[in-house]
């Protein structure tokens, strides 16, 4: 039949085959409106057609898990009739491409994500991987994404409260922007997506359509060549203070009864919000565009479809509701349409000026939405580095300061002073500890926050760093007393038509996987970004894990800063793993060997053991080991507090491997009664070792020159300042 | 004491505020939306932060206009005690009830951080539960906070005693590095000439709960309370 018919030059980021689809679903070529709409629909972006076989295989279940994914965000029960709903999204390409308000929208499209399900965003966190240093543009894009992050969030009044950022050179062309949203909602009053019902109104609320950001989900769905400044129309614009407006008229609204189902318009924008509240609810949608609230004169329906101007939402309500929601968003002052309603017959038709725009079949749309079996081969093991094969620094102070001020360990208060992390007047925990703590409101609980990956393990061993990704967030909810709920996700790698790449995506989602069920840790909602790459040139895999956990007692929590005269005790075991670390990599560049190995079931014990010592508060202080190891865990917690330490050094590892190798599973705790504790932790077949004790201004490690604090802290927390200020 | 929360589109710390006020005072202020044109009769009126209007083309310039205001401005005239903080001290300068103006910060950047604040006047009802000199930990959290004005005005404002707070040092000097925005003579807090109207960059609500990790807000709070039912 249609076969026969001239194909379009430009199938818009669709290949051949799934063009030869769309014929026989339309039974006819389809319209330059209709192909968008499935280009869109069928990007990777929209589809996951590369990563939603593995993505299956993730664990999401669980007693505590009200929704998992498939909604706007996953939605989890903390007791007392109320819910945490979260999730974490990137916004990398636009990033790139224009920093400030790449990151801006970001956090606009996430806090969206949250609140249409009818939470109060409370909490923002974001995952940010910049090129080296050293390259021209790096200082441009950490300006711009760090004032975008904040300029938005600050606005809206969510405080930010936790965050990461790596520098490495494979980000060079291909910056990752992730951020997450957390906020609570009574736990029956969730809202999603589904239409369900025909007759219903489809109103729609916020920002005027513009020609912004028009193909934005396609652009992020192909690597970037040389031309990526000229993708800059595909970037969003936002509107904070529209947001702010958009989230009070939501929530006021959503205290009534009026709304069926309610999509925030992301991602191909009208397109996807009004598809997927007809396919979630098995009803068709007709969308009269005439009354689309439009920005400027002379929009096509193309252009109305796949528009990405931010701040909008679309709803369906329940009949003889409209004019309480107009009411509501009159007082609020936004532009507000009826533009359509549900109707029977399962189809998305657009009208305009009397005629028809476009009519596709809802359910192949999204039924019939490609999904790839991508052929993917194994990342080949490295070797294991022994401590043997590393030198000793000759020095231990200057080695230790000049990994405090390396770019991936040296302070970020440059960074999280730009963001509001108070307003809301619930932040427990401030920025710069192991995670974030914000009050439920009006109780005495808290939830705990963090995103955690590190992208040199999952780059030299995928199914590992997957593992330490899910465990380091775990650990770091652990180390301030809070039991861990579930993940979110953002899968951030090269272009899955590799089969290197798809095997770095298998690997990691396999150790996450893996992770997750020794933890008890669902995933309840995620987002992939493939294709980061320029010019053939993939990023490092980066698999972020967004983690929230629950503190019952905020009276029983615990930071990183150490107290006075408390004996210092490590849990768990020290092999002295140097392979992969960041010792290694500052002391000899180049050397990349295996990454530690994350044994799970330690984990699980280690981590159970910590939380139960500061629920019975034996702990004045307690810190996850991470990058950098034992000493620079030992700087971090000495400069939370400006109360030094002496360290001993044991006989049987040489000292750099004690020192700063990243074995895992393992947290520094302090304590006032060390005997009481080490016995506790032989009862409980933990390791547990007395490594030193707190006091002074000083750092000591026996038998070496003490370190001061002072000078330690100059270096951490002089770098990114300096880096900065640098023209 | 009753008091109203002034609310404009855009404000964000009207629900701390009236946490705080509702702690120090056992009941819950009345939030104002900026429409209404007449205010019920109330003991305090807070203007609270935020980014009220979007901090469109200037922090504090639309919402000076907003319906509610000029109601605002007439109680404050007639002696009501009225806050404004953060955003709501950008407002009060652009109706004219304090003078001067904030402006970008002189880092050019957003900063959110503790500050020390000395306390340079005790002699009001919103700093009276403070000593003279007393160094406060209140945390900043704004993007225009540099005070401005020209030297006849600064010099009348340390004649009458209207600087209420400045930035310092955890040993109380006013010193450059203290100065998180770059504000003329370190002025962090302000007072109208009768001393009824103070706008402040610090935020004493966000240091008024021991989940906060400090409260040394909380004295304003108190003080007004005192003195109000006094």
């Amino acid at each position: 039949m249609s076969n026969a018919a001239p194909r379009p030059n430009d199938l818009m980021g669709l290949s051949e085959p799934e063009y030869d689809t769309i014929l026989e679903i339309m039974g006819r070529p389809p319209n330059l409106t209709e192909l968008g709409i499935f280009s869109v629909m069928w990007s990777e972006h929209c589809s996951y057609k590369s990563s939603r076989r593995w993505l299956k295989t993730l664990p999401t279940e669980g007693p505590q898990v009200i929704c998992g994914p498939g909604e706007n965000a996953g939605v989890v029960d903390i007791g007392d009739g109320e819910a945490v709903i979260f999730k974490i999204e990137s916004h990398n390409h636009p990033s790139f491409i224009e920093p400030y308000q790449g990151a801006a929208t970001g956090v606009g499209g996430i806090m969206r994500d949250v609140f249409t399900m009818g939470a109060r965003p409370v909490a923002n966190l974001n995952a940010l991987r910049f090129g080296s240093p050293d390259h021209p543009k790096t200082r441009h894009l950490v300006r711009g994404v760090v004032a975008g992050i904040g300029g938005y969030g600050n606005c809206i009044g969510v405080p930010t409260v936790a965050g990461e950022v790596n520098f490495d050179p494979a980000y060079n062309g291909n910056i990752l922007v992730n951020a997450m949203t957390v906020g609570i909602a009574p736990a029956d009053r969730i809202f999603y997506s589904a239409a369900a019902g025909v007759g219903l109104p489809v109103v729609y609320v916020g920002s005027k359509t513009g020609r912004d950001g028009i193909h934005g989900a396609t652009m992020a769905s192909a690597e970037f060549g040389g031309d990526a400044a000229e993708k800059r129309p595909t970037v969003q614009v936002g509107d904070p203070f529209t947001e702010k407006l958009l989230l009070e008229a939501c929530l006021e609204l959503m205290a009534t009864d009026a709304i069926v189902a309610i999509q925030d318009m992301g991602a191909a924008g009208l397109t996807s919000s009004s598809v997927e509240m007809a396919s979630k609810g098995n009803v068709g949608i007709e969308l009269d565009l005439d009354r689309v609230p439009l920005r400027e004169t002379g929009m096509t329906p193309y252009e109305i479809m796949l528009s990405e101007s931010q701040e909008r939402m679309l709803m369906v309500l329940k009949p003889g509701h409209e004019p309480a929601a107009m009411a509501i968003f009159e007082k609020w002052e936004l532009d507000c349409a009826v533009i359509g309603e549900t109707v029977d017959h399962g189809r998305l038709i657009l009208r305009t000026a009397g005629s028809i725009a476009a009519d596709i079949p809802v359910p192949p749309l999204v039924a019939a939405a490609p999904e790839y079996d991508r052929p993917w081969t194994a990342t080949p093991p490295r070797p294991v580095l022994t401590a043997a094969e590393v030198p000793q620094q000759p020095d231990l102070g200057p080695a230790l300061c000049r990994l405090m001020a390396c770019p991936d360990l040296a302070s970020r208060r440059w960074i999280w002073e730009q963001y509001d992390h108070m307003v809301m007047a619930d932040t427990v925990q401030r920025p710069g500890g192991d995670a974030g703590v914000v009050r439920v409101h009006g109780s005495e609980k808290g939830l705990a926050v963090t995103t955690d990956c590190t992208p040199r393990y999952v780059h030299a061993n995928p199914i590992e760093g997957g593992r330490q990704a899910v465990a380091e967030a775990w650990r770091n909810l652990t180390a301030v007393g809070a039991t861990p709920l579930a993940i979110t996700n953002n899968l951030n790698f090269g272009n899955p038509e590799r089969p290197e790449i798809m095997g770095q995506l298998v690997g990691a989602i396999q150790g996450i996987s893996e992770a997750c069920l020794a933890l008890d840790c669902p995933v309840v909602s995620g987002n992939v970004s493939l294709y980061n790459e320029t010019e053939g040139s993939a990023i490092l895999p980066t698999p972020v894990i967004g983690a929230v956990g629950l503190l019952p007692d905020l009276a029983v929590t615990t930071s990183l800063a150490f107290a006075a005269n408390q004996a210092i005790v490590l849990i768990g075991k020290t092999a002295g793993w140097l392979g992969c670390s960041l010792y290694v990599r500052e002391s000899c560049p180049g050397e990349t060997m295996a990454p530690p190995p994350v044994d799970l079931a330690a984990e699980r014990r280690n981590g159970d053991f910590v939380r139960g010592l500061i629920a019975d508060r034996q702990v004045t202080a307690c810190h996850d080991l991470a990058d950098g190891g034992l000493l620079v865990a030992v700087a971090e917690m000495a400069l939370a507090a400006d109360i030094g330490a002496t360290i001993t050094l044991p006989g049987d590892l040489p000292a750099h491997a004690w020192l700063f190798g990243e074995d895992q599973a393992r947290y520094l705790v302090t304590t006032a009664n060390p005997a009481d504790l080490l016995a506790a932790a032989i009862q409980a077949g933990i390791p547990a070792r007395r490594i030193g004790h707190t006091g002074g201004a000083s750092l000591t490690v026996s038998g070496t020159a003490p370190i001061s604090l002072a000078d330690l802290s100059a270096a951490h927390e002089g770098w990114l300042p300096a880096y900065m200020a640098t023209a | 004491m009753t008091a109203a929360i002034i609310v404009f589109p855009g404000s964000n710390c009207d629900r701390d505020t009236a946490v705080a006020l509702e702690a120090a005072s056992g009941r819950a202020p009345r939030l104002i939306w900026h429409r209404e044109t007449a205010l019920p009769k109330v003991d305090l009126i807070v203007i609270p932060g935020g980014f009220a209007y979007g901090d469109y083309l200037r922090a504090g310039a639309i919402a000076a206009h907003s319906p509610i205001m000029r109601e605002v401005v007439a109680r404050a005239h007639a002696g009501v005690p009225t806050l404004g903080i953060c955003n709501g001290f950008q407002v009060l300068t652009e109706t004219g009830l304090l003078p001067g103006v904030l402006t970008r910060n002189a880092s050019l950047r957003f900063v959110c951080r503790d500050v020390h604040l000395r306390v340079e006047q005790t002699d009001s009802v919103f700093t009276c539960k403070y000593r003279p000199d007393q160094v406060l930990r209140i945390p900043v959290a704004h993007m225009d906070g540099n005070y401005i004005a020209d030297d006849t005005t600064l010099q009348e404002l340390e004649d009458h005693g209207q600087i209420a707070l400045r930035y310092c040092d955890a040993d109380g000097a006013a010193t450059a590095e203290a100065n998180p925005n770059g504000a003329q003579r370190n002025i962090a807090g302000l007072f109208n000439r009768r001393r009824n109207v103070l706008g402040l960059m610090p935020h004493p609500e966000r240091a008024a709960d021991p989940h906060h990790g400090g409260t040394d807000g909380r004295a304003l709070f108190a003080g007004l309370v005192e003195m109000i039912a006094a």
